[in-house]
């Protein structure tokens, strides 16, 4: 040994690394790590079908078995179930390798139709491409194939051709392992195996889409796409959902300039390649003939088609005859939370500085207070990895499906215990540690008593602890849940908050600035305002209160009662429709730009095709008006708008270009945001005879997004009053019938329907529903909305 | 309306009561069910997994797994003749083309009356009395022609009711647990030592 | 009826010593009162003299060879239990479904207690906090015998709360099968009690000892294994172990089926008793019908490669048995004569397997009824010379490599051991194709003569009905 300037190397041993060799070739893998995995990391693709990084492995297919050797010599290996082991030999080409992988496509094409020219997944076909690389080359199955009838609809959405199945347990295992909702099944045995719902119980799954993203076969296809394209033909971009604020990652496909399928990306942070059926299947709206195509200005009693240039005149000039009316003060912008964060950037820049309003608000009287999103904000995966999750809020599955998966999963793997507070039964409620069900109003006291109990404390002294608050119930105030929350924060100091907002780009609306500066107007002030004839000009960016607000009767008041009305929107909705000028905005996939979900993450929209007709992005709107009002907002650009969001934007600086590709990057807690201030809620004793009205969203609705998408149009419910069954004898009538249900506002008759997921004393609606208006009967200033049900 | 009827639906509750999940009572409620119908209906697949707490759908892939439930109805005697080696080789075939003859139906039909449906059967084990054939599960061995005959004629006549319950029965001696002797369940997720574990079991 | 006979099969002749079957002798056997007269829950008591983990270490010396199929000492498979981890199951596999076996059933018909005896012995040495005995769902007289016991045993404290005045509680609790083979497997035994298909689980990564029922450690033993031990626990290990030979000590229940001139169910000394004591002897099957020519015989259930008569010299145990390149499996032995149509015999039971694939990996389930309608076409003389070669190609695909089969001195080719290699979860798939592979291998000229070459397909109006 020499004793000069020899140091001995620092042998970093890494207690995950496992050492095994693929193919000859040494390779470092993790402990835990399956062949299959470690295999692929190394550049070596062993084939398969069943194995699904995201569900357990079931080893059924047995494409993937190569040959391993762990010194006891090379022996079949199932490479999608077994872990890698020390010095592990892995040979994925050795003759009995080569041999099995042809034997096993030989045996699952044996009763495999050819029929892959008609088939919608010929051409992206797992099964084809394997059979292709992998395969024998030939078939010498000359008996006769199985025969089923063929595709029958296992629900409104998904049809099944069992003789395309090769029984790989994929949708099987995501209905029951990731959706929850079990509903398709293998059936019968042996080789009579095939894949049933139950008679009359179609898979009704919200998730039910994701069963076709990840058949390998061509045995389950989207009604909104059968033999709509061939894939070679289709073109696709990497973007994210905006149809809710869980902003799942996206491809969007389209061929010759038109939307033809969305599918999931595998995002580890966010939604790890599922999507709902919603935010999977509405871009049909974007295609809807129903689309504003080109600006409208009134002419007498009608909305007449108009150039751009016009109804831009006409807009500023509305905008400025109010301002000569009433000042700044009496023009208001509502909405914003459906377009990309530089199409709300821009409207602020115009509400706040152009016109000069305090008046900008981005929710619809149906969220929780903009100063919850300056609490310490929790990531989703902080929220599925926390010892405890308190959820005060909506029912997940209807409002955030994927949130609802992640956070099913969380509570289901038994990583995370949920306590959740709510009026009624979620979809959650099952998974739940405790259930606390509580009547409207009384949250806070139903929190406190929890935090009391023992075991409670004792698990959330347990470790990591995630409130996700939302808004459970629209006809009663939010500031008993905002109460609710600060009493959690106050027990225990480390947790921190997932917000769950629902509109698609709220948090970003919110954080960039559609919100009311000093003494400015949320909506139900403008509302208000309005309708005391004290607005002059009221602007709806894609906002649409006659069906979103919960108070229909004061979103009707105050649209009656604003003297001019300016809609940016991309239908004639209900409320664009009073409207005197509207210019027709560009739609999700027609435009790019930003968008950050509800743990603040900014990920990137893609445009994939042209806007229909004439349509503009809101962004480009907003500024083509601040000009014509005399202001240049220097945009020339979408990227413009992003950097000057980052330039501007607390908290945004590191939103770059660069940043927002692929999984995004987190947005700072914006430190402008106001702190929630505390409201007192003073709520009064029910009367014995009365019962507490809940109203909550459920995942189809009446909102143009559904409505315009002929697939999802007829998932809506009807519009009825959920009585608890002990509830529907006190009142003396009976599941079906219908009864009156009377308000401090006015009585509407509703039909009946017996719900033991409905808590006793309290009733619940569901929101915007065809039928008969629940907002008729909510006066949003009451702190609890309580009603009497009589019969008919 | 075939869901498992007042009596039944407490026994279920009981036997589901024996263990540690209450899903694993599905095979023996079909059981109940089909012992109460016959064969086994959708209501009562319903029923089953609104007790079990498992969905219809998982219910049925259970059920259709199994070769003892019948989906449709099926005669008052099962007739199954076992095909399996042993049986095959002493005439298990003629058998079974003696007893297509008398009874007037193809394997898997049902006699008009819907006193008989005939199956082919696999291994009854019962190999060293072959050839083997079961009547509603209960073992006939060593079976010749003229003992096919003389037992249908049995069956026909209901000499043999005593020993024969109707197609659904399977055992009629139950399991009876008395709460007052029973150890009781242990569930999975309540991980105690067993008791007499405690000193000396790891001695 | 007439055609319930008692004990139907048992046969006991000669003075070999008796383990588990010494109270088929009395028409009563299965009664608590027949029963107690007979030393019935001595073993019990025994037991609860001494402390579990002596119990457990007297089965470990007495090596009791699992009788289900596998072979692996009882003992043994309790202690692979990871320690410290509770609750414990045990399940009874009292499945019986292999063609050929038949040991079981009347083990619960006869002599239900012992049964539940040994289950008791079993759960008090490893610490098994419930019992569920699986009886298949197609043995309602098993059903009834032995629910009737349990009756008795709960009302005699022989079950439950405090047995005995100890501090030992158990329950056990009769779960009904509904008819499907592959249940037998541990794994999809598991699966069937917790409620759901009976598909096999895959096995490694998890053993039902580590993993099993719900997810807990779990002892799956078959009753004949069981019902060893209320004789081990009077007798002792060593008395035990006197019996038979060193690897194969105790004895054994042997069904010895088909073409013999006295079938019937032995209970045999382990280890020392050969095939053709079995076949010709006196006390056994006195030799085969009509004084034919043996032609084959199955040495260990349907899934077993088949012995021609050279292997008869072959004692019954289980190393030189699998040296030769077969199985006893689960002591089931079926004898074909010269008549026997070799071909057809092959198809039953590949027809068998295939029948009762669970249908979840590919290989078996579509590689089972390709197999069975090959062969078919060649068992109606509608194949070719392709589809025999077309039938060990399959073959192929379900056991890549090469197949065990007897070691024929005639076709000069070496056995194989086991474990072979299967691309399948489980022994259904290549239990399919062994009855295929022995039968082509030893027999391939009764297949071709099946075969009627055609050198050219006649188009004739009303062609002939197989075409
Ligand atoms: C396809 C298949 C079927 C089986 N059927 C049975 C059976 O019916 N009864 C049985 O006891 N073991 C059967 N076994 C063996 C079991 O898997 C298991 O090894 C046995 O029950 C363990 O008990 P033992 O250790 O006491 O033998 C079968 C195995 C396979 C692979
Ligand atoms: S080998 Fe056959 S029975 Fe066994 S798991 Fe595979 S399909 Fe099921
Ligand atoms: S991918 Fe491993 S068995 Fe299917």
């Amino acid at each position: 040994m020499s004793d000069t300037a020899e140091t001995t190397e620092e042998v970093v041993v890494d207690p995950n690394a496992v050492n095994i060799t693929i193919n000859g070739v040494p390779h470092v893998a993790r402990k835990g790590q399956l062949v299959i995995d470690a295999a692929a990391d190394a550049g070596e693709y062993i084939p398969r079908f069943c194995y699904h990084e995201r569900m357990t492995p079931v080893g059924k297919c047995r494409m993937c078995l190569v040959e391993c050797d762990s010194g006891r010599g090379p022996a079949v290996t199932v490479s999608c179930m077994v872990p890698v082991a020390p010095d592990m030999k892995v040979d994925t080409e050795s003759p009995t390798t080569k041999r099995m992988q042809e034997g096993i496509l030989e045996l699952l094409l044996a009763n495999h139709p050819l029929d892959c020219p008609v088939c919608d997944k010929g051409g992206e076909c797992p099964l084809q491409d394997q059979a292709f690389s992998h395969g024998p080359g030939e078939s010498r199955y000359v008996e006769e194939k199985r025969h089923y009838e063929k595709p029958i609809a296992i629900s409104d959405l998904v049809f099944l051709d069992r003789e395309r199945c090769i029984l790989c347990d994929r949708c099987t295992r995501f209905a029951d392992e990731v959706a929850g909702d079990a509903l398709i099944h293998f059936n019968s045995r042996g080789n009579n195996t095939h894949i049933t719902t139950f008679p009359d119980e179609p898979f009704a799954s919200y998730f039910s889409g994701n069963t076709v993203q990840i058949c390998p076969v061509g045995a389950l296809t989207a009604k909104p796409y059968r033999f709509k394209a061939r894939p070679w033909d289709l073109a696709q971009q990497e973007s994210t959902c905006t149809t809710c604020s869980v902003g799942c990652r996206t491809v969007v496909q389209t061929s010759r300039d038109e939307l033809l399928r969305v599918m999931g990306v595998d995002s580890d942070p966010v939604n790890h390649g599922w999507l709902c059926d919603r935010g999977r299947f509405d871009f049909e709206s974007v295609k809807s003939e129903h689309r504003v195509q080109q600006p409208l200005v009134r002419v007498g009693a009608d909305l007449q088609p108009a150039t751009w240039n016009s109804a831009i005149a006409a807009a500023a000039a509305l905008i400025t005859e109010a301002l000569a009316a009433g000042g700044a003060g009496s023009v208001a912008v509502l909405g914003g939370a459906r377009g990309t964060n530089e199409d709300a950037f821009a409207w602020a820049r115009l509400g706040h500085e152009v016109i000069g309003t305090p008046n900008v608000y981005a929710q619809m009287g149906d969220g929780l207070p903009a100063g919850l999103l300056a609490l310490p904000r929790a990531t989703i995966d902080q929220m599925a990895s926390a010892a405890t999750v308190v959820l005060l809020g909506p029912d997940l599955k209807e409002e955030l499906p994927v949130l609802y998966l992640r956070l099913r999963a969380a509570a289901e793997k038994g990583r995370t215990r949920v306590i959740e507070f709510a009026p009624r039964h979620t979809g959650l409620t099952s998974y739940a540690w405790k259930h606390i069900g509580y009547e409207p109003g009384t949250q806070v006291q139903a929190m406190k008593s929890a935090l009391a109990d023992e075991a409670v404390a004792a698990q959330l002294a347990a470790g990591p602890v995630v409130v996700v608050a939302g808004r459970a119930n629209l006809a009663e105030s939010s500031a008993a849940t905002v109460a609710a929350v600060r009493e959690v924060l106050a027990a225990v100091p480390g947790a921190t908050v997932l917000p769950a907002f629902r509109r698609g780009n709220v948090v970003g609306a919110l954080q960039v600035g559609m919100r009311p500066r000093p003494g400015g107007l949320d909506t139900r002030g403008t509302l208000q305002a309005a309708a005391a004839g004290k607005i002059e000009c009221l602007v709806l960016v894609g906002a649409d209160p006659l069906s979103d607000f919960p108070d229909t009767d004061l979103a009707r008041r105050g649209l009656a009662g604003a003297t001019r009305i300016i809609a940016v929107d991309t239908f004639v909705t209900e409320s664009a429709a009073r409207a005197n000028v509207v210019l027709a905005a560009s739609a999700y996939a027609e435009k790019s730009g930003t968008h950050t979900n509800l743990e603040g993450r900014v990920t990137s929209l893609a445009a994939a095709v042209t806007p229909a007709g004439n349509c503009r992005a809101d962004w480009m709107i907003a500024a083509d008006l601040a000009l014509e009002l005399g202001t240049d907002l220097g945009y020339g650009s979408v990227a413009d708008v992003t950097s000057d969001i980052a330039a501007k934007v607390a908290g945004h600086a590191g939103v770059t270009p660069d940043a927002v590709a692929g999984d995004g990057v987190l947005a700072e807690v914006n430190p402008q945001l106001d702190p929630m201030n505390q409201v007192e809620v003073q709520v009064g004793e029910r009367n014995a005879y009365e019962y507490r009205l809940v109203v909550s969203r459920v995942l189809y609705d009446q909102a143009v997004g559904t409505a315009m998408s002929p697939s999802l149009a007829h998932l809506t419910r009807a519009s009825a009053v959920h009585l608890h069954p002990l509830d529907i004898e006190r009142v003396g009538t009976t599941d079906g019938a219908r009864v009156k249900v009377s308000s401090t506002r006015t009585s509407v008759v509703f039909g009946v329907v017996a719900d033991p997921s409905v808590l006793r004393g309290t009733a619940w609606v569901p929101f915007n529903q065809p039928g008969p208006e629940v907002g008729e009967l909510i006066d949003c200033f009451a702190a609890v909305n309580d009603v009497r049900i009589e019969t008919i | 309306m075939s869901r498992l009827n007042e009596a039944n639906t407490l026994l279920a509750k009981e036997i589901i009561g024996r263990y540690p999940k209450a899903r694993s009572a599905t095979i023996p409620l079909l059981h109940l069910s089909q012992q109460q119908n016959g064969h086994i209906t959708n209501d009562a697949i319903a029923h089953i997994a609104e007790l079990v707490g498992a969905t219809s759908a998982e219910v049925l892939g259970t059920c259709t797994f199994y070769e003892m439930f019948k989906m449709e109805p099926v005669g008052k005697y099962l007739v199954n003749i076992c095909g399996t080696m042993s049986c095959q080789l002493l005439g298990a075939d003629e058998l079974m083309h003696h007893a297509e003859h008398s009874l007037g139906v193809k394997a898997g039909g049902t006699t008009a009356d819907g006193m008989f449906t005939l199956e082919h059967a696999e291994c009854q084990a019962a190999c060293t009395e072959a050839p083997n054939m079961q009547v509603n599960y209960r073992h006939c061995h060593r079976m010749t022609t003229e003992k096919f005959d003389q037992l249908i004629d049995d069956l026909r006549a209901g000499r043999l009711d005593g020993d024969i319950p109707q197609h659904g029965t399977l055992a009629r001696v139950r399991q009876v647990i008395p709460a007052e002797k029973a150890a009781g369940v242990a569930l999975p997720d309540v991980p105690v030592e067993p008791a007499w574990m405690a000193d000396g079991g790891k001695s | 009826m007439s055609s319930y006979p008692w004990a139907a099969g048992y046969i006991d002749d000669g003075d070999r010593p008796k383990i588990v079957t010494s109270r088929f002798q009395h028409d009563d056997g299965f009664t608590l009162d027949r029963y107690h007269a007979t030393g019935g829950y001595q073993g019990l008591r025994a037991a609860l003299g001494r402390t579990p983990a002596e119990v457990h270490e007297e089965v470990k010396k007495a090596t009791v060879l699992g009788r289900g199929g596998a072979g692996f000492p009882a003992g043994t498979k309790w202690g692979l239990m990871p320690a410290g981890k509770f609750p414990r199951y045990l399940v009874v596999n009292g499945d019986e479904s292999e063609p050929g076996t038949y040991k079981d059933r009347l083990l619960m018909e006869r002599d239900p207690h012992q049964l539940i005896e040994g289950c008791l012995i079993a759960a008090y040495a490893a610490g098994l906090s419930q019992v569920f005995l699986y009886i298949r769902g197609e043995m309602p007289l098993a059903h009834e015998r032995v629910a009737t016991a349990l009756n008795e045993a709960y009302a005699a404290g022989y079950i439950g709360k405090h047995i005995l005045g100890s501090k030992f509680s158990v329950d056990i609790v009769l779960h009904w099968g509904a008819g499907a083979y592959v249940v037998g497997e541990e794994t999809a035994l598991i699966e069937s009690l917790e409620g759901k298909r009976g598909e096999p689980r895959l096995k490694p990564p998890f053993f039902p000892a580590a993993i099993g029922l719900y997810g807990q450690p779990t002892i799956v033993n078959n009753v004949e294994t069981l019902s060893n031990l209320p004789w081990i626990a009077v007798n002792g290990a060593a008395a035990f172990t006197a019996i038979g030979t060193e690897t194969s000590p105790g004895t054994r229940m042997v069904a010895v089926s088909g073409h013999v001139n006295r079938p019937g169910v032995y209970e045999i000394i382990n280890g020392t008793t050969t095939f053709r004591d079995l076949l010709y002897g006196e006390e056994f099957c006195q030799g085969i019908r009509n004084g034919n020519e043996l032609k084959a015989f199955v040495p260990g259930g349907g899934s077993a490669p088949w012995f021609t008569p050279e292997q008869l010299d072959l004692p019954f145990e289980g190393r030189q048995v699998g040296a030769a390149g077969s199985m006893l499996g689960s002591g089931a032995i079926m004898v074909m004569d010269h008549t026997t149509d070799i071909p057809k015999a092959a198809l039953t039971l590949t027809h068998f397997y295939a029948a009762e694939s669970c249908g979840q990996c590919t290989p078996c389930r579509e590689g089972g009824t390709w197999l069975e309608r090959v062969l078919q076409r060649v068992v109606d003389g509608r194949g070719s010379r392709a589809d025999l070669d077309q039938l060990l190609e399959i073959g192929e695909s379900i056991c890549p490599g090469s197949f065990p089969h007897a070691s024929s001195t005639t076709l000069g080719l070496a056995a194989t051991p086991f474990p072979y290699k299967m691309t399948t979860i489980c022994f259904v798939g290549p239990s399919a194709y062994a009855p295929v592979h022995s039968a082509l291998t030893l027999f391939r000229e009764e297949f071709e003569a099946k075969i009627v070459e055609r050198k050219h397909i006649p188009v004739t109006v009303g062609a002939p009905e197989h075409e």
